[in-house]
This record gives C-alpha cells, structure tokens and sequence, in this order.
C-alpha cells in the first residue's frame, strides 16, 4: 500500500490523468443511463470535478482542491494555466473560416450579443451578490458567457480561488439548462429552421450545451448551431479579458 | 511530424500569452488582455496559410488535434483543484446567473428569428428537395444534403 502511495506521488502527472480519465468514464455512465444521454457527459465531469474539489477542499483545509492531496496534487499541473491555455488555443484549428461565411452578418450578431448580453446579466448578479472589484465583476460575468471564458478570464486578469470556481459553476451550470431546456422552449422560439439554429448556437455559445440541446429537439439541426457556437469560445477569451474588463474597470473606477 | 504540430501550437499560444503580456503593459494592467484569443487568431492564420501551401500534413494535425480533444479533461482538472468550498459561501449565485443568462438568451432566439422575418423550416425544405429529386425523372443529381 505504501508502495503505492510512493508510485502514485512520484509520478503525479500520470496519475492525474488516470484519475481524470477515470472520472469521465463514470460521467460518461451517468450520462448513459442515468440521463439517457439528456446531459453530456462532459457537464457531468465537470460538476463532478467541482464536487471532488469541495470535498478535498474540506479534508485538507486547503485553497487547492483535490490538488491539495499529495497523491492528487499532478491535477494542478494537468488542469494549471499552461496546460489549460495550450489545449484551449489548439480548439481553434478545427474552426473553417470558409463555413463561417455561411453564417454571414445574422451568426455575427447573434455571436456578439451572446457575449456581451449574458456577461452584463452576470455582472449585474454578481453585483446583487456584493462583489464589488472589476476583477471579480468580470470573471462571474464572464462565467455567464461559458465555462472555458470564465476561468481563463479570470486567470488572466489575476481573480481569486473562490471567484474562478463561481464562475466555471456558472458556466457549467448554464450549459446543463440550455442541454435540458431547449427542447422545450424550441417550439416557442421558432427553432425549426437552420437560420434560427445559427442564432442560437452564437447565443449559447457552449458547444456542449448547443450540441446536445439541439440533438434532443431536431438532430438535424446540428451542425447549423455548432457551426457558430464554436466561435464563441474564441471571441469570450478576446473580449472579456480586455474590452469588457476595461469597460467595467472604468465603470467601477477599481 | 507529429512534433510539428505540437511545436506550431505552443509558439501560437507562446506569441498569443506574450502579446497579452505586453498589451496588458502598454494599457497599464496587471492582466494578461485577450491572450488566449489572440493565439487562436494565430492558430486559425497558421492553418489557413499551410493549407493553402499544401503544408497541411497529417502529422501535423494530429499533433494539434490531440491537445484540443484534450481540453474537457483539461477543464475537469481545472475545476477540481478550485477553492469550492470558499465559493459554495457565496450562495445561490451560480444559479441565478446561470438561469437568467439562458433564459434572456432563449428570448434574444425567438425576438431575432421574429425580427428577421419567416423563412423555410428545415422540414419543408426536405420535403421540397425530396420532391426536385422526384420531379426530374433523367436528373440523377442528388441535392439532399444528410
């Protein structure tokens, strides 16, 4: 046993990527047959991943989540801002600008507003909520837009522990409802055409939320809200950590 | 090489951070502004130019491919080593943010899609291209798309 606990420490790395990996297969099975595939698996890992947090955030009294067990504490290196920028960026190679165009000016709209609409609804909570300083303000808001824009807009502009996971549950949370909800608003908000799927896919932004929440109302529907919905990631990690932030930044005069 | 790939996507990231860096200098911020996107920028360029030279090897693209598959486990790792347990005191902020954020974006859908007037449902516009394959009997050209 203590062998193993020395194999596990000594080699930190690896066995953050078994225990990650491991995770997700359980996620992967709750997706399957406790949601019959309603919720991605993905959404499951995370929630997942932020429950194992709390929990090792209150067996070791620590800030760093699981990453505060020494067995565990490769997690910080896999899931730190070197790994996590580097995966991020390598997200954008799949994106055609050639396909883009077919979005034309209506995906760019949709796009816009689906950045800065919720970022303001999050500010504006966060605000009820007595958070006060730009950063914070930014990094909840950015939380609002998707679960990647909120932590990398938080790491970059130097925001706090606590206020980062806020943001990620947000985010996360947000794509559980739209993964839920959208087949049962589809029919009220007239997605039933491959236009409407482009605007909501700019407005949602999460590609895991949009994809499944638009395989359960019509599969066919797709790759038309995917389409803009992988832009969304990008134009989040552009625009919050600088137009945005600076906005609020003059605003709150902090 | 896969290596290649791997060594375009870390100077795409390297040049994106460092101009972040130094955006964040000149505006007078201690923040890295926009990084992250800029290096997507430098990523989408590097891959239109190669693919337009014929560069575009299968090497290549698998070693970027593979770090993006990566990302969700990334981000699962990212949330577990997080303060959730300072978080959790902040209430029932995550979900007020994230119902209202859905729900105004649910209604921004339905007040474009009236806004920019009727078009085709992609029912009707399967029914239409089932009926132009029926029509033209000599016309083996097949328009459906999956």
């Amino acid at each position: 046993m203590n062998m193993m606990s020395h194999v596990l420490t000594a080699n930190t790395l690896l066995t953050a990527f078994a225990a990650v990996g491991i995770l997700m297969w359980i996620s992967g099975a709750i997706s399957k047959y406790l949601t019959l595939g309603r919720i991605h698996g993905s959404a499951i890992a995370i929630m997942l991943g932020l429950a194992l947090a709390f929990f090792g955030g209150i067996a070791t009294g620590g800030e760093k989540g699981v990453a505060d067990l020494p067995a565990l504490a490769g997690v910080g290196l896999m899931g730190g801002a070197m790994l996590r920028d580097f995966a991020i960026v390598a997200t954008a190679f799949e994106v055609d600008v050639v396909h883009a165009r077919k979005a034309g000016l209506i995906g760019a709209v949709a796009l816009g507003l689906g950045t800065v609409v919720p970022f303001i609804l999050g500010v504006f909570v966060a605000l009820a909520f007595g958070y006060t300083d730009a950063v914070s303000l930014t990094t909840i808001g950015a939380g609002a837009v998707t679960y990647i824009v909120g932590p990398v807009t938080g790491a970059a502009i130097g925001a706090s522990s606590p206020v980062i996971a806020l943001s990620i549950a947000t985010g996360v949370f947000k794509a559980v409802i739209v993964m839920i909800g959208t087949p049962f608003v589809a029919k009220m908000i007239g997605l039933n055409n491959p236009r409407s799927a482009m605007v909501f896919g700019g407005l949602m932004g999460t590609v895991s939320g949009v994809s499944g929440g638009l395989a359960a109302t019509d599969r066919r529907l797709v790759p038309y809200g995917a389409l803009t919905a992988t832009f969304h990631t990008g134009l989040g990690c552009l625009v919050a950590p600088s137009v945005l932030y600076f906005t609020l930044r003059a605003i709150t005069g902090s | 090489m896969t290596i290649s790939g791997v060594a375009l996507l870390s100077i795409c990231t390297l040049l994106g951070v460092w101009l972040g860096d130094l955006l964040g200098v000149v505006l007078g911020v201690k923040a890295n502004v926009g990084g992250v996107g800029i290096a997507m920028i430098f990523l989408i360029a590097a891959r239109l130019w190669l693919a337009r030279r014929g560069l575009l090897s299968h090497g290549l693209k698998t070693g970027v491919e593979f770090w993006g598959s990566f990302y969700i486990p990334i981000v699962v790792a990212m949330a577990a080593q997080q303060n959730v347990v300072a978080a959790v005191k902040g209430g029932p902020i995550v979900i007020i943010a994230g119902v209202g954020s859905v729900a105004v974006c649910f209604a921004m859908v339905a007040l474009i899609g009236r806004l920019s007037g009727p078009v085709e449902t992609i029912d009707e516009i399967e029914a239409r291209e089932a009926e132009e394959l029926v029509r033209p009997v000599l016309g083996l050209k097949s328009g459906r798309i999956g």
